[in-house]
């Protein structure tokens, strides 16, 4: 069965191999993740289990979100998340850990809302070349999207035409990342290379 | 004390015991250098299936980065051409860093260096 866990990026610094490699690693706060509630066929019509991450005050959760972690014995969570590859065995009140879910070596995938940009233009936020130069009198070209469709046919733009937008702020998955090393008594995962979002953000951890 | 710096000070640690079982110095031993200072760095070179240790010998142009992600740039004219060499300081192919000669500097930065002549460079250092 797979392997998922919720967690919040803490930060980046290097990793040195004892071959004398500098890696670049993510440091990822990752668990402890108590199971909360586990989907079954027969009452929900898919199989999937949902766990928490993060300590909630008590103050701060309604009555209704109360009696769901009642329920299942564990003291409130800031987020709660359902995986469908975790194993439906698992009981409401298990705790899930990265000591025993993730190891060196392990490919992962990693999910998070990735950094808001604002309103961005077509270079930044489609990679565009731009269209001009900036000699020969051109001067306000450089960054500009070019022909956006044809003309009296068909006498609009398609949709889902790349043009200047909003940008980032947006569930971003990055796969086939590498673990370089867990702490499991710090609830600790160190990956090679960046992770979508902010500092402090959510994250969802999947083996691949 | 933070997450992040758990994370530095496990680096630390981890870092040091592959030096350890590489035969090379401990980090606390190696950071007492600083700008200015001419230094000796032993660097192990790994060609194929052999190794050896390389010296690099220059001055101490800078340091920058904290923890594990610490570097230091060391400057010497090799046959007239002047050659540059940053080094990770966590790096676990440094063998050893020795201090042949301290010098009194004014700056962090020593890029001033580069456009002098080594005779200039040692008046100034000397006069420092």
């Amino acid at each position: 069965m797979g392997a998922a866990l919720l967690g919040k990026k803490v930060g980046m610094t290097s990793y040195f191999t004892d071959k004398g490699q500098q890696i670049p690693v993510t440091v990822i706060e990752a668990g402890p993740c108590p199971v909360v509630k586990v989907n079954t066929i027969e009452s929900d019509g898919y199989e999937a289990v949902q766990i928490g991450f993060g300590v909630r005050s008590p103050k701060r959760v309604n009555k209704p979100e109360m009696g769901h972690f009642k329920k299942a014995g564990v003291q409130p969570t800031m987020f709660l998340k359902e995986f469908r590859v975790l194993d439906t065995s698992l009981k409401p009140g298990d705790v899930l850990k990265v000591g025993d879910l993730f190891k060196k070596g392990d490919k992962i995938k990693i999910s998070g809302k990735s950094k808001g940009r604002g309103f961005q233009g077509v270079v930044k936020r489609h990679h565009f070349g731009g269209v001009g130069m900036t000699t020969h009198g051109q001067s306000d070209r450089v960054r500009a999207p070019g022909s956006i469709g044809s003309s009296s046919f068909p006498s609009r733009v398609f949709k889902g035409m790349r043009m200047a937008g909003r940008m980032g702020g947006k569930r971003t998955t990055i796969r086939n990342l590498e673990v370089v090393d867990v702490i499991p008594e710090e609830n600790l995962l160190l990956v090679k290379g960046s992770v979508p979002g902010h500092i402090n953000g959510l994250l969802e951890i999947v083996k691949l | 004390m933070n997450k992040l710096d758990l994370v530095k000070n496990y680096i630390r640690e981890k870092t040091n015991q592959i030096r350890k079982e590489g035969g090379a110095e401990e980090l606390s031993k190696l950071s007492d250098f600083k700008p200015g200072d001419i230094v000796n760095v032993a660097v192990r070179v790994v060609e194929g299936d052999k190794e050896r240790i390389q010296n690099f010998k220059g001055i101490v142009l800078y340091r920058r980065g904290e923890g594990p992600n610490e570097t230091f740039c060391v400057r010497k004219v090799s046959n007239g051409v002047g050659v540059e060499r940053i080094f990770p300081l966590y790096s676990p192919m440094i063998q050893s860093i020795s201090v042949l000669q301290s010098s009194k500097v004014r700056r962090a930065k020593l890029y001033y260096l580069r456009g002098m002549s080594e005779r200039k460079i040692r008046q100034k250092l000397r006069a420092q």
